[in-house]
């Protein structure tokens, strides 16, 4: 079957152009690749009917030359992107129903380019844990392994690029919820500066940290979407006015470069030993190539993850305020009062992750608390953020593994919620410095499940970024 | 930090939650474990060091007061849980 090749938006612009399939016939393959592979949960719903009428409209505009650059990518959004007319839950019972009145800019921006939006995606409940274990919808797995999480939030997101399931998906990221899944699955996949995509529509979590990534099977693909997903937006003013270059034009690659990578995570404990010699293993082929590879040393390590929680929990517990149960979603049956109703509302509708989230939040913003555990949080923010930057400006990138471990099994860490958050070692320095972030695939471990390797570039490099991660992809292949 | 049951109630009621016995006593022990680990902040020396409160590097975005759409009446009530013809509806706040 033709449509097999498809594995890049490369393959299917030319079979577009070559007259071989339709945008119809693409949607198709994927419907059915969804229906084939629904065990794996990733899709939460699928968009059949709005989908073919995209599809069937992007048709039309071919048939007339007047396409746009993403004419033939079929796209599946995570559960927390609004969409027009289209339910949306952030895997939460407390949003049930929910119809959005209004598109998020990211995923318009893609639409008015002509994508197809093909569904939403299973995740954590308001992008909250790293297995997609906490879901009003049911766990996803991972097509790798399927005794094993894909890793989250974006869980949904990233297996329904890595079993075909749509050409390349929309995650969020706001503390490796992008890269971690992208690394559990094999995938590239970005969490892009703080405030180079516009947030409006994207259901908040943590305002400070939240950003839109993207899954893709390789960088062009990532980048393509990202140069038409980025830009200023009137609808979020915290959205930067700087320009955008075209990304996905700027890939080539041709100079020696520095690179730092940091002491305390190729020792850290937690590092399973494949990761540890596969990412020893590039830093040499690095040097080899003529590039500068230096360690240098990271003494905040142990604090990004303690300052990243303090924060986002801070930040939680005010965006989900919103959550009553007076103007949308679920609401309690059994209320005898206003105050009642909001209690029962938000006990049974909020999972219970997001309400320990909630409590904690609430607990540092309390006025006893306030200066001890926030105002303190966000002082060794800024030494955190400043140490990324300097380090940033004496070297091109940092390189390090995204993950301490490969997948883990259902249910491994659901005792223990610490446990759970160490899974974000590694990814948690880029989010709270606001830099951008790649993973990349760099080999598996003796099981055969994907390691991941990430990338740190300084704010605004996402060119400079995308073209490094193609590269590494290039030499990791030779 | 440890963390008491009353504190547990207190911040419940603040948060607008609220957890039967078993449920109080999970998230005494919860908060306590995570909060002891968020204290390793206090090992790091902020002397001088001023609490970053912005994360975007635009400063006082304006722009024109320009007329737009908005949600119509009927929209706006769309999702809601209990409504009637002009209103959201609540519980009685006053007995």
């Amino acid at each position: 079957m033709i449509l097999e090749k498809f594995l890049s938006f490369d393959d299917i612009q030319k079979s577009l152009e070559n007259g071989e399939t339709s945008v119809t016939a693409i949607v198709n393959y994927y419907l059915q690749n969804i229906q084939t592979k629904a065990h794996l949960n990733a899709f939460v719903e699928v968009y059949t009917d709005s989908a073919l009428a995209q599809a069937a409209a992007v048709d039309q505009k071919i048939s007339e030359g007047k396409a746009g650059r993403l004419a033939g990518m079929v796209i599946g959004i995570k559960d927390v992107l609004v969409y027009k007319d289209h339910e949306v839950n952030a895997s939460s019972n407390i949003l049930k129903g929910f119809v959005s009145q209004f598109t998020a800019t990211a995923v318009q921006r893609l639409i008015d380019e002509d994508a197809v939006i093909v569904g939403r995606l299973n995740c954590d409940e308001f992008g909250m844990g790293s297995s997609n274990e906490n879901t009003c919808h049911g766990k996803v797995l991972n097509a790798a392994d399927e005794t094993r999480v894909p890793g989250g939030s974006s869980g949904g997101s990233a297996v329904a690029v890595q079993a075909n399931l749509c050409t390349v998906s929309l995650g969020t990221d706001t503390g490796g919820s992008v890269r971690q899944p992208a690394a559990f699955t094999g995938l590239v996949g970005i969490k892009p500066t703080y405030s180079r995509v516009s947030r409006w529509g994207l259901i908040a979590y943590a305002s400070s940290f939240d950003t839109i990534g993207i899954f893709s099977r390789n960088v062009k693909d990532n980048a393509l979407v990202m140069e038409i997903m980025a830009g200023p937006d009137n609808f979020d003013s915290t959205s930067s006015k700087k320009p955008v270059p075209p990304y996905s034009e700027l890939l080539h690659f041709d100079k020696r470069v520095k690179v730092a990578y940091l002491r305390e995570t190729i020792e850290s404990p937690a590092l399973q030993p494949e990761i540890k010699a596969n990412t020893l293993a590039l830093l040499d082929k690095l040097r080899k190539e003529g590039h500068e590879v230096e360690e240098v040393e990271f003494p905040l390590l142990k604090y990004v993850l303690p300052t990243y929680y303090i924060l986002t929990t801070a930040e939680a517990s005010s965006n989900l305020s919103r959550f009553d149960g007076v103007k949308y979603g679920y609401r309690t049956s059994a209320a005898h009062n206003l105050e009642s109703m909001y209690k029962k509302t938000r006990s049974e509708g909020f999972g219970e992750e997001v309400k320990r989230r909630i409590m904690l939040g609430t607990f540092v913003l309390s006025a006893s608390y306030y200066d001890a555990y926030f105002t303190k949080a966000q002082k060794v923010r800024r030494l955190i953020k400043e140490f990324t930057e300097n380090l940033l400006n004496k070297f091109d990138y940092i390189v390090m593994p995204t993950t301490p471990s490969t997948a883990f099994k259902f249910g491994e860490h659901s005792n223990d919620p610490v446990a759970m958050y160490l899974e974000d070692l590694f990814t948690v320095q880029a989010s709270v410095s606001g830099v951008p972030a790649i993973s990349i695939p760099n080999g598996t471990d003796e099981k055969g499940l994907p390691i991941g390797i990430q990338i740190i570039a300084n704010s605004f490099k996402e060119a400079e970024l995308y073209a490094f991660a193609d590269y590494l992809m290039d030499i990791n292949q030779a | 930090m440890k963390v008491d049951v009353n504190t547990v109630k207190k911040i419940a009621h603040l948060a607008r939650l609220e957890f039967d016995e078993a449920g109080l006593e999970k998230m005494k022990r919860d908060m306590t474990q995570i909060l002891d680990w968020e204290e390793q902040l206090n090992e790091v020396d902020t002397e001088n060091v001023e609490p970053i409160t912005t994360m975007s590097s635009e400063v006082n975005v304006m722009r024109e007061d320009v007329e737009g759409e908005h949600l119509s009446h009927e929209q706006a009530l769309k999702n809601a849980p209990q409504r009637d013809s002009d209103y959201f509806r609540v519980p009685k706040v006053l007995e």
